[in-house]
This record gives C-alpha cells, sequence and structure tokens, in this order.
C-alpha cells in the first residue's frame, strides 16, 4: 500500500481497485463496498464520490459542486477535503499518479 | 424452546428487518487443511450433496434481486469446485461485491489470472502462523505455508487485493508483530487478526487454543500500536476471544438481521455455526426462494428481536446492542441456546465458564484433535 495521503486541492482522487462505489438497484442506494465494509453514504457524499473519476482534481470536484448548487467554493471545498480525508484514512480513496 | 408458540414468531419484516447485506456462501465442506480449530459443523457435508453450479447461479440472482451488496465464496475450501470460476462470473455479472476466502494450497497463477479477468473482487488468505513449522502442523498440510506465501505475492501480481486471514491462539499469539509484518511484506490491504471461537471443532480443542488473559492483554496492545501506526497503510480488524470481553460480541450483528450463511447443499442458516443447536430445522433453497427463507424460515424467526430472550438479557440495556450474543456459544456451553451468553459478564455463567478456560490456558496445552474430512485430500505430516 502507498504511504498515508494528505488531501489537498491539488490531489486527484480515485477508489483502490478493490473499493467500489456502486448503486444498489434494488435498494436505490449508493454504497461503498470493500472487503467485509459496507458504508452507507449521504446524499452530499453521493454527489461528492460521483465527481471522483481519477481524473478530476479536488479542485475541480468541488468547483463543479459550486456551480450545481450554487454555493460558495471555499466552503464546498472544506467539506470535500474534509470528507476525502476521512474516505482515505479508513482506505477507501487514494491518489491517482 | 418448549415454551416458545411457533405460530406466534414474528417475521423478518414484521421486525423491521429489510434484505440482508451479505451471502456467505459454503460452496464445498471438503478441505485440503485440518485446522483443528474449524468453523464448519462437527458432522460435514458431502461432495455429493453439494449444490450444483446453476443452483449457487439462481441463489446469486435471487441474492441481487432481494438487494444483498456482497457475497463470500469460502468452503471448507472453495477451489476444490472446478465450476468457482463459472459462480465468480455469474457473481460479478450481476453486481455482487465478490470476495473469495480461501487457504491457497490449491491455486495457480493461471487459475487467479482467470478469476480476476472474471470479475473477482478481493482475496482473503488464511495464514496458520508466521512460523513455517509451526504453521504446517497446524493446519495438518505439509508444504502450506510456503505454498500460501507463493500465492500471496500472486494474488498481488495479477493486482488482486489481500486480505491476510490470521487466527490466532496462544501457539501463535507471540508471533503477532510479525504476522502484521508478513501483511506489510506481502503488500495485503488488510489484515484480520481473529483469536479463535470456540464452538464447533474449536471446542474439543479450547484447552489446546486459549489464551491467557495477559497474553491476550499484550496481544491487544501490539494490534492498538499498529493501528495507530499503520492508519492509512494497512487496515487491522481485530477479534478478541469473546470469554475475556465484558459484553458478549453482538454475533452477525444480531440473529437473522444482517447476514445469510448457506452451507453446500443449499440450507440457509443465520450464521455458520447455526447447525451446532440441534433443535433448528432449516430451509433448503431447493424447495423454497432465498427471499421466503428470509422472510419466514423458523430457523431465523426463533430468535430474531428481543421477544425470545429470557433474564438476564430480557431486562438488559444493551438487549438491542449485543443481541444476546451467540446463540451458538450459549448452546455449546449451557445446553440451551436461549440462554444469555456465558462470554457476557452478566451471565450467571459466566465466572465459572471463564475461570475454567483461563486455568485451561495455564496449564500446558494438549495434542491437537484434528478433524479430517477425506483421506485423499491429506498430506499427513
Amino acid at each position: 500500500m502507498t504511504d498515508i495521503l494528505k488531501i489537498n486541492e491539488n490531489i486527484i482522487p480515485k477508489f483502490p481497485k478493490h473499493v467500489k462505489f456502486r448503486f444498489n438497484k434494488a435498494r436505490k442506494e449508493w454504497v461503498i463496498l470493500a472487503p467485509e465494509r459496507l458504508v452507507k453514504l449521504d446524499p452530499i457524499a453521493v454527489e461528492i464520490l460521483q465527481l471522483v473519476d481519477g481524473e478530476k482534481t479536488v479542485k475541480i470536484i468541488a468547483s463543479e459542486l459550486s456551480k450545481k448548487f450554487n454555493a460558495p467554493e471555499e466552503t464546498i471545498l472544506t467539506d470535500v477535503k474534509e470528507m476525502l480525508q476521512d474516505l482515505s484514512d479508513k482506505g477507501f480513496i487514494q491518489e491517482n499518479g | 424452546m418448549d415454551d416458545i408458540n411457533k405460530t406466534k414468531l414474528k417475521k423478518a419484516s414484521e421486525h423491521g428487518i429489510q434484505a440482508p447485506l451479505a451471502l456467505l456462501a459454503e460452496l464445498s465442506h471438503r478441505c485440503p487443511l485440518q485446522c483443528p480449530y474449524c468453523s464448519n459443523p462437527v458432522q460435514l457435508e458431502k461432495k455429493t450433496g453439494e449444490l450444483t453450479t446453476d443452483e449457487w447461479k439462481s441463489v446469486v440472482d435471487q441474492a441481487v434481486e432481494m438487494g444483498m451488496h456482497q457475497i463470500h465464496l469460502s468452503g471448507g475450501e472453495p477451489t476444490v469446485r472446478h465450476d468457482l470460476e463459472d459462480i465468480v462470473e455469474h457473481c460479478t455479472e450481476k453486481g455482487l461485491y465478490t470476495n473469495l476466502i480461501t487457504s491457497g494450497v490449491l491455486l495457480n497463477l493461471d487459475r487467479l489470472k482467470k478469476l480476476e479477468k472474471l470479475g473477482l473482487e478481493h482475496v482473503q488468505l488464511s495464514f496458520q502462523d508466521t512460523d513455517t513449522e509451526n504453521a504446517d502442523r497446524i493446519g495438518g498440510f505439509k508444504g502450506g505455508h510456503e505454498k500460501k506465501l507463493e500465492v500471496a505475492k500472486w494474488v498481488r501480481e495479477v493486482d488482486l487485493p489481500l486480505t491476510c486471514n490470521c487466527v490466532v491462539h496462544r501457539q501463535n499469539i507471540d508471533n503477532l508483530e510479525n504476522f502484521i509484518q508478513m501483511a506489510l511484506d506481502l503488500d495485503a490491504e488488510r489484515v484480520e487478526i481473529a483469536q479463535v471461537q470456540y464452538y464447533g471443532w474449536a471446542l474439543k480443542n479450547r484447552a489446546a487454543f486459549i489464551p491467557t488473559p495477559e497474553q491476550l492483554d499484550h496481544a491487544t496492545e501490539i494490534v492498538e500500536k499498529a493501528r495507530i501506526d499503520l492508519k492509512g497503510k494497512l487496515v487491522i480488524d481485530y477479534v478478541i476471544p469473546d470469554y475475556y470481553a465484558k459484553h458478549p460480541k453482538n454475533c452477525m450483528g444480531g440473529w437473522g438481521r444482517r447476514f445469510l450463511n448457506m452451507n453446500p447443499k443449499g440450507d440457509v442458516l443465520p450464521c455458520h455455526a447455526a447447525e451446532t443447536i440441534p433443535h433448528l430445522k432449516f430451509d433448503n433453497v431447493r424447495e423454497k426462494s432465498l427471499k421466503w427463507i428470509w422472510e419466514n424460515s423458523e430457523a431465523f424467526n426463533l430468535y430474531r428481536g428481543t421477544d425470545w430472550m429470557p433474564d438476564p438479557c430480557k431486562s438488559c440495556d444493551r438487549k438491542e446492542i449485543d443481541w444476546g450474543g451467540c446463540r451458538c456459544q450459549a448452546m455449546a456451553l449451557t445446553g440451551d441456546a436461549k440462554n444469555t451468553d456465558p462470554a457476557c459478564s452478566i451471565s450467571p455463567l459466566h465466572s465459572e465458564i471463564f475461570s475454567m478456560a483461563a486455568e485451561e490456558a495455564r496449564r500446558a496445552p494438549p495434542e491437537f484433535i484434528y478433524r479430517r474430512y477425506g483421506v485423499r485430500f491429506n498430506s499427513p505430516i
């Protein structure tokens, strides 16, 4: 595994290969799946994670969300970094590159 | 048992219970290893009774329709089945998160490559010790440990994520730091440090395995330190022997609440040890749908929720946290599955059983009682 990741705005986040962000059709909900782990997500987390594609930086993700929800980019950036850091500490997010 | 009126048993939906999250699929009880703490029932299922490929595929379809997220392909040893590839392919096509739980000793690189291509998402590989000789002695399979190390490298070579499943007890607990180092060296994402749980075959060997409270405390310290040091690098799951816990484990997240288990012939069980409770009658996927069984099966509904509980569980404010602990352990140690799990410090039997186990831990360990599935799989040492 890689070293501990500190999320900043220039990082391109991605899901590690064994972590799946999936829509469960029967339950109609997005979840993160990992070995013996299931993470249920609130609507904000789902919005953020839908933009995690291994190409966009944290800053771009925050910027897109800020436009979509007409909210200050700075606030959103803080929230995005916080959430991705939490998921990274748990092994659900890594840096692409 | 007799005082429960079965006709009044509430069903899953009446408890507000949704579909299960994951399915533990025991594809076969056959296994080349003979671990003396095996979690499979004492009476193993024969090959001829195993579900067919199509029957497993139908189970997978039903699991997905119910909304299950994950499938654990386990055993016994799941790789003894030549149709493992077909089953994996079907699981991933249907969108189940697919995890293989294996001893590894029957795998080769080509098969792993193929499984990865077919969509397998994760491999859990068991280790008996970090010391080669002792590992082979515990597993009862000569050359097993070396093979496992090789398999672990192949798993990473084909870019599959790896969890090392390490069962610890007092005959290998001194190697705990080595287990963690081994997981790092093998480039594992995760290591599971699980102390032996004492039911089924493991209970026969409790005196050989149970650690002293001091050994356990030391082990817990090591794990807690490693968790801090390795945060973000290695996920460490840790299960203590619940004899030494204050509260019992909330086994399976509560009976029939989150998971279901299928044995090789298609019986649907609330947990993998449920067959140790002799009065339970299991429904089978050859006769009923998985959805019907989850909702209606008597084996599930008997201990769902809290209505079945006697005191001290009934009046305990943790009853919806622990769910009474483990029914199989209550059965094995008290003779009645309804009783409070003696792992709970409030159980009237706790101190007696705790002292007996702690006394066993202080004596020299007896020889293992090995389990043997069939001679042709054994490589005796």
